[in-house]
């Protein structure tokens, strides 16, 4: 199995699905990637020759962000808003939606499992 | 959608001859505002301003990396205290 960007082991599916395995780039930059190296989009993963291989490595290299790195700035990201203590890192300190979405129902994936109030008005009907 | 860039930063006028002000006489008093849709820009570092959140002023020491938010992300207009506990009865 090929090794492209230090830990990633895509499989033995084409390489710009497999490329797609590597956090920070998605079908969009994929396709980019090897259009620019000149490799056919649709071969496998396993047949790419070291050439290949070098080819795609050195372009990600010198224009994307992907992996640790780009994790880290995100989350350096987040900590800044965190800090100056705007907003936006108010509702990320809270762990609500920071762009503005309703909460008064919904926004579960913010907040994690329902927390049910007992003798809350309503409680009985909605969750039965 | 972004504000377009020829347009350069929403900056209030009279905030900035206030700051101005501020900086030809050096000192450093908190500037009240209602201004909360003011760009914070380079010129605003390190100084204090009073951000009017509908009610109340709100302090707000700008540091560098404020740079490029709005006054008013700075001076929430909610206050939510969470909810009262059940042991009260």
């Amino acid at each position: 199995m090929p090794r492209i960007v230090g830990v990633d082991i895509p499989n033995d599916k084409s390489i710009w699905i497999a490329m797609t395995y590597i956090a920070g780039i998605g079908k969009n930059t994929s396709e980019k990637i090897l259009r620019e190296a000149g490799i056919d989009k649709t071969l496998k993963a396993n047949k790419l020759t070291e050439d290949d291989l070098s080819k795609i490595t050195q372009i990600i290299d010198r224009n994307y962000l992907v992996e640790g790195q780009l994790r880290r700035q995100v989350s350096q990201n987040i900590a800044r808003l965190r800090d100056i203590g705007c907003y936006r890192g108010v509702r990320h300190r809270k762990g609500l939606p920071v762009r503005g979405q309703q909460t008064q129902s919904n926004a579960r994936t913010r907040k994690g499992p329902r927390k049910t109030v007992a003798g809350k008005k309503g409680v009985k009907e909605a969750h039965g | 959608m972004g504000r377009s860039l020829k347009k350069g930063p929403f900056v209030d006028e009279k905030l900035l001859t206030k700051v101005n002000k501020q900086v030809a006489a050096g000192s450093h008093e908190p500037i009240k505002t209602w201004a909360r849709k003011c760009t914070i820009v380079p010129e605003f570092v390190g100084y204090t301003f009073l951000v009017h959140n509908g009610k109340i002023f709100n302090k707000v020491f700008i540091t560098e990396d404020m740079v490029g938010h709005k006054l008013g992300e700075f001076s929430p207009t909610r206050i939510f205290k969470g909810h009262s506990s059940k042991k009260i009865k």
